[in-house]
């Protein structure tokens, strides 16, 4: 019996469905026994892994924050210091922003360099200005005194909602820098994989903030 | 903004932040000597590999490798370094505790305590890490059937950035000051308020950029062992080490994200007047504990798993057997990769949490034993009929498994609350993790490193230095912390910079002669090295397989090409390279010639060498203030990643007939092995 | 391994190993008990590794190769279920003692207790006694057989108020007022730390503990009405600036509710927004 021989055709499709029990086409061959994944898959995966940490870091802020959300030393509260309007506003636009980025996700797809970009500058006006109304809301807080230096409880609540604008800009700064790319060369299959890797994060981004507005503005003004 | 000025005098300037020329020690000779030493071997290292030319082949073939076996090596040799630098200060604080005696020793309290925090932080993150990150680094894709990780440019990066940390540390000996909080700075001290100098900065600084490094890897390992392996390789015919890899990897994209998120929020209390740990405006200091341990006890998960694999490859290897009960061991490791997440208030039982609490926690770290235990004696039953082959790495197992036994049994003692209610923090508590660390991830390392030397060089290393390495350190290891136990228990606390209770200090000079013996242990590895290097040609491992080995990494030359794998391995069984041995042995024929084909390697890159150049560069600038050069360093960072997104050629091809070419040395060597014929029978 | 040692240290003095009061004898309990328990399983298993190597080695031409026992379900049967009878012994055990040695629960005792309230600070501890309305530092002196409660607090960083013979330790936190139930059943002088790295004298942070017969306790807590300082909130002031005090004090008198405001406002006397702390001690 020899036992280093090339790996038997995947593809095969099996009219007993064994090792393809629901019939996907997969073959006979269970995926776990493929081989090595194509890049495209390879790249997206890690890259969810990769999100999935990133999920737990903001964890971590909102574990600080829910332990921190009553500690404001005499200072404001939610109640006081959270503008319902003006979050409502950061949402719509960053959702407006996701859905743009959807969008260039199918010019992508379509390979319409004229769309992608139209899409992608859209996305990144979405973006700036939502980080515009950010930036907004915390230089009146700190105005007023209501800095992060103020409370534990205003700390955890810049410290959450800054971190979900860092990496909103460092969002922009790398769509500038896919716009610039796709520019210079087109859609690589390389840079493909670098879009899908980018709309995941710009789409992460929009979950981590509808658990952000849920936890800090609609519970924080509502009754803390 | 008051915070951003210096605390002790007046402004900061513009252009140093608050660097001074007081920030080196110049009235310290300790450290200054020590510095100038290491400085002077360095610049000698590199001198001399300038003058002989080394210097494009080191760039070329190691510094900006992204070939996984050369980033693991990179890895252990820097561990191995860091190794030397943590394990002088270990004789440093022994020697003070031996005489320290109603005497101020001769370290005052400015420096033991930077000392002991710079030990344990060296220790765990560019010590203990670095091993177990290097070794699965090399060995994972020849064990798995690949030719390289999943992300090989992005390993280079992750290398390079732990490197930084431990330059950044380094640094901090010279140029400022360490923590003094010990290693896991607890706030309120690690607050501006109570440590107003630089050394928490560089502690923060360093472990962040590190982190950003252990967490890609940690990404960069999952992704290979769950979307990468040779074909036919299922998960249950994965050999054990990969197991016990995909674990620690998980565990690494799990917790480390915690701690990159508590050490920012230490950050902000300090750089921005934050009060997330304060005393005053409602911060939380208990918070902080919560979140360090929530991460820092899958740490510890983080480094003994991949030793518990190394084990589990060494055991069975040089018993001649087949792992006992493999699927039991692949339930066991993933158990304890999910309990780690759920014991951490043991760390802290001693805080107040209340008896419901403190019991439940107490419960959940005993039944971790539990799957440990199996372990454990699956390997016993691994060695019950086997044929055992008593050679370094399977010396290191056999004091593995005494050693860390004992060290267990400590650990579930201390899990019982009321016991720690007496023993927390004292010198028993420090038994106990070294007792864990060196008889779990240091003799797992060295097990590693002494089995997997030879795929890496082509030697292999001297049996008689590494067996006297492996008496000096298991007789010291014992010397030094047999007496840790006794002095917990005579209620003497940790990081004591000098104590007036006169019946310890006999036990601390017993400790103080075990660190010698140890130190005779690392002195003979050296030699070893040396030994070996000097003889090599009479060490050398022609056939790939110097150990009768049963996984794929034995299937490769020593060393493998660097695409490991001229043609993917087809795996059939739980031991792929083992059947393909025993098959070649009985029909006295090698397997079948594959079908080689063309494929595409990656090509060197320095992204990771000028992206943690950068980074070095934003970290020292953000201890010291110096803003213009944080804006630098992050922008040399951000350009470096644009460059390399723009290249156009990021792989090189290998042809089918280079391929084949180099896989017939391969197997005419093991045909020389198996002693059989290379031509087959027409 | 470890057996030898303990049966060693049984003559030595001052250690947890000898216990000067119930809690401490509860603690000692606990620990042999669960190590007695644990040696059952690691000493067989060191055992069993150095005997399975050294008769397996393959020199051994008596021992039998069997490359094929990979598998048994006995032996697997066998190795989860073992441990994990012990642990579910020993968890019931944890469990147990947990509640009844838990630091926050009173002594069972017809006498009555003496409140004690333990202020951590740079590189000292005060004892007040507001029953007695004294206090003192660096020396505390209990009644044999009373049981002291304790409420423990940090003017500065995290410490841990920490008796060895009296038993369990407690964490000193700023903010936090923990509650900790000890008590001395002889006369004796035992010493007293803090168990939790503090920074720069951390290791001049040991105390006594006196346990006097409760009458000779009496006539000191009244003799000290009569000489030494009061600790009012400057001399509390200049008490937390020095670094550590070569000899132990007595306060004639102590401002009312300091431990109070102590613990209200974070480990400062008042409330403040500016930093006292050690910066000034470089």
């Amino acid at each position: 019996m020899s036992a280093a021989t090339t790996a038997p055709s995947p593809s095969s499709p099996s009219a007993s469905g064994k090792g393809d029990p629901n019939r996907l086409g997969h073959g006979t061959v269970p995926i776990s026994e493929q081989g090595p994944a194509p890049k495209r898959i390879v790249v997206a995966y890690g890259f969810w892994i990769f999100l999935l940490s990133d999920f737990i870091m903001f964890a971590g802020f909102f574990a600080a924050y829910a332990v921190l959300v009553g500690a404001t030393a005499g200072g404001p509260t939610g109640t006081d210091v959270f503008e319902l309007p003006l979050v409502a506003a950061e949402t719509v636009l960053l959702l407006l922003s996701s859905f743009a980025c959807g969008l260039a996700g199918i010019a992508a797809v379509q390979r319409s360099t004229r769309w992608f970009q139209v899409a992608m500058a859209a996305t990144a006006l979405l973006g700036a200005a939502f980080l515009a109304c950010e930036l907004y809301e915390f230089t009146h807080l700190i105005g007023e005194g209501a800095g992060p230096g103020r409370s534990a409880f205003l700390s955890a609540f810049f410290a959450l909602v800054g971190c979900h604008g860092v990496h909103v800009t460092l969002g922009l700064v790398w769509l500038t820098t896919m716009m610039a790319q796709v520019w210079a060369k087109g859609f690589r299959d390389d840079i493909l994989r670098r879009i899908a890797c980018f709309s995941l994060f710009w789409h992460a981004l929009d979950i981590i903030w509808v658990a952000l507005f849920t936890v800090v503005y609609l519970m924080g003004a509502g009754g803390a | 903004m008051s915070r951003l000025q210096s605390v002790e005098t007046g402004q900061i300037s513009p252009i140093f932040g608050k660097l001074r020329w007081d920030s080196i020690p110049f009235s310290e000779p300790l450290p200054l000597v020590a510095a100038g030493l290491v400085g002077a071997v360095v610049l000698a290292t590199l001198g001399w590999a300038w003058k002989r030319g080394y210097m494009p082949y080191l760039w070329k073939e190691w510094i900006t490798s992204v070939d996984h076996k050369k980033i693991g090596i990179m890895y252990c040799a820097m561990a191995a370094v860091m190794l030397l630098r943590g394990f002088s200060d270990a004789l440093l604080m022994r020697s003070q505790q031996a005489i320290a005696y109603n005497s101020p020793g001769y370290l005052p309290p400015e420096h033991y305590d930077q000392i002991f925090s710079a030990h344990g932080t060296i220790m765990i993150f560019f010590v203990a890490m670095p091993f177990m990150i290097g070794l699965m680094n090399f060995v994972l894709p020849l064990q798995l059937g690949i030719r390289d990780v999943a992300f090989p440019t992005l390993n280079s990066v992750s290398f390079w950035l732990t490197a930084a940390g431990a330059l950044l540390v380094n640094v901090s000996l010279v140029v400022g000051e360490f923590a003094k909080t010990g290693w896991v700075v607890y706030p309120p001290l690690s607050e501006l308020r109570f440590s107003p100098g630089v050394g928490v900065d560089y502690y923060l600084w360093a472990l962040q950029i590190s982190g950003v490094g252990t967490l890609l890897s940690g990404v960069n390992l999952v992704t290979t062992i769950l979307k990468m392996r040779a074909p036919g390789m299922g998960y249950t015919r994965m050999p054990m080490f990969c197991w016990t890899s995909l674990a620690t990897n998980l565990l690494i994209v799990a917790a480390f994200p915690i701690l990159t998120a508590t050490l920012a929020m230490l950050t902000l209390d300090r750089y921005l007047g934050f009060h997330f740990f304060t005393n005053e405006a409602g911060g939380n200091q208990m918070m902080f504990v919560n979140l360090i341990w929530a991460w820092g006890h899958p740490e510890v998960y983080i480094l003994i798993l991949p030793a518990f694999g190394i084990f589990s490859e060494v055991v069975s290897t040089f018993s001649g057997k087949p792992l006992f009960g493999y699927r039991s061991m692949i339930l066991a490791t993933m158990v304890i990769c999910l309990l780690s997440f759920m014991v951490w208030l043991h760390h802290f039982f001693t805080m107040g949490a209340g008896a419901d609490v403190n019991g439940f926690f107490g419960i959940t770290t005993m039944i971790i034993a539990v799957p440990t235990g199996v372990k454990v004696f699956n390997w016993l039953f691994t060695m019950y009929g086997g044929r055992i082959r008593f050679t370094t790495p399977m010396l290191w197992s056999i004091g593995f498994m005494v050693t860390f036994v004992i060290g267990g049994m400590t650990g579930v003692l201390l899990a019982v609350p009321p016991a720690d209610f007496v023993l927390h923090n004292s010198v028993f508590l420090v038994a106990h993790f070294h007792n864990v660390i060196i008889g779990g991830v240091l003799f797992g390392a060295f097990a590693g490193t002494t089995y997997w030397w030879p795929k890496a060089f082509g030697f292999t290393l001297d049996e008689t230095w590494g067996k006297r390495a492996f008496w000096f350190w298991i007789t010291g290891f014992y010397l030094a912390f047999m007496p840790l136990y006794v002095l917990g228990l005579m209620g003497m606390t940790r990081r004591l910079q000098h104590y007036d209770v006169p019946g310890w200090q006999p036990w601390l000079i017993a400790a103080g002669g075990g660190a010698l013996l140890i130190l005779c242990g690392i002195a003979c590895q050296i030699r070893m090295i040396w030994v070996s290097i000097r003889n090599r040609e009479h060490l050398v491992d022609a056939s790939g397989d110097p150990w009768d080995g049963r996984t794929l990494e034995w299937i490769t030359s020593s060393p493998p090409p660097a695409f490991n794998f001229a043609a993917l391995p087809h795996v059939e069984g739980e031991e792929a390279y083992w059947d393909i041995k025993s098959s070649a042995r009985d029909r006295r024929q090698l397997s079948d010639l594959p079908d080689y084909d063309h494929f595409e390697m990656p090509r060197n890159s320095p992204t990771g060498i000028v992206t943690a150049f950068f980074a070095t560069a934003m970290g020292f600038a953000l201890v010291w203030h110096i803003w213009w050069l944080v804006i630098l360093g992050f922008l040399g960072a951000w350009a470096t990643f644009v460059v390399f997104a723009w290249r156009d050629e990021a792989e090189y091809q290998v042809t089918a007939e280079e391929a084949e070419a180099i896989d017939r040395d391969r197997r005419e060597a093991k045909a020389r092995l198996l002693d059989i014929p290379m031509e087959r029978p027409a | 391994m470890l057996a030898a040692p303990l049966l060693v240290l049984h003559g030595c003095s001052s250690g947890i190993l000898d216990p000067a009061g119930p809690v401490a004898a509860g603690n000692k309990t606990v620990l042999v008990n669960a190590l007695i328990i644990m040696l059952g399983i690691v000493v067989p298993t060191i055992l069993a590794t150095l005997a399975f190597a050294w008769w397996f080695r393959a020199g051994n031409a008596r021992a039998k190769f069997r490359p094929d026992f990979t598998y048994s379900g006995k032996i697997e049967l066998l190795v989860w279920s073992v441990p994990a009878l012990v642990i579910i012994f020993l968890a019931g055990l944890t469990w147990t003692s947990s509640h009844a040695l838990a630091p926050e629960k009173p002594l069972e005792s017809r006498v009555r207790p003496v409140t004690v309230q333990v202020i951590a600070l740079d590189w000292k501890w005060l004892f007040i006694y507001p029953e007695q309305g004294i206090a003192t530092v660096n020396r505390l002196v209990v009644p044999v057989g009373t049981p002291i409660n304790f409420r423990i607090t940090s003017g500065t960083v995290m410490n841990s108020f920490f008796v060895p013979q009296l038993g369990s330790q407690i964490y000193a936190m700023s903010g936090m007022d923990s509650k900790l139930h000890l008590q001395a059943d002889r006369p004796g002088r035992y010493r007293g730390l803090s168990a939790h790295y503090s920074g720069e004298h951390f290791a001049d942070m040991t105390f006594f503990v006196d346990a006097v017969p409760p009458a000779a306790f009496q006539r000191w807590a009244a003799s000290a009405h009569g000489q030494g300082p009061v600790l009012d909130g400057p001399t509390f002031l200049r008490l937390a600036e020095a670094d550590s005090l070569a000899q132990p004090v007595t306060f004639r008198a102590v401002m009312p509710r300091l431990y109070d405001r102590i613990v209200a406002n974070g480990g400062a006397p008042v409330r403040e927004t500016a930093k006292s702390g050690r910066e000034s001690k470089h």
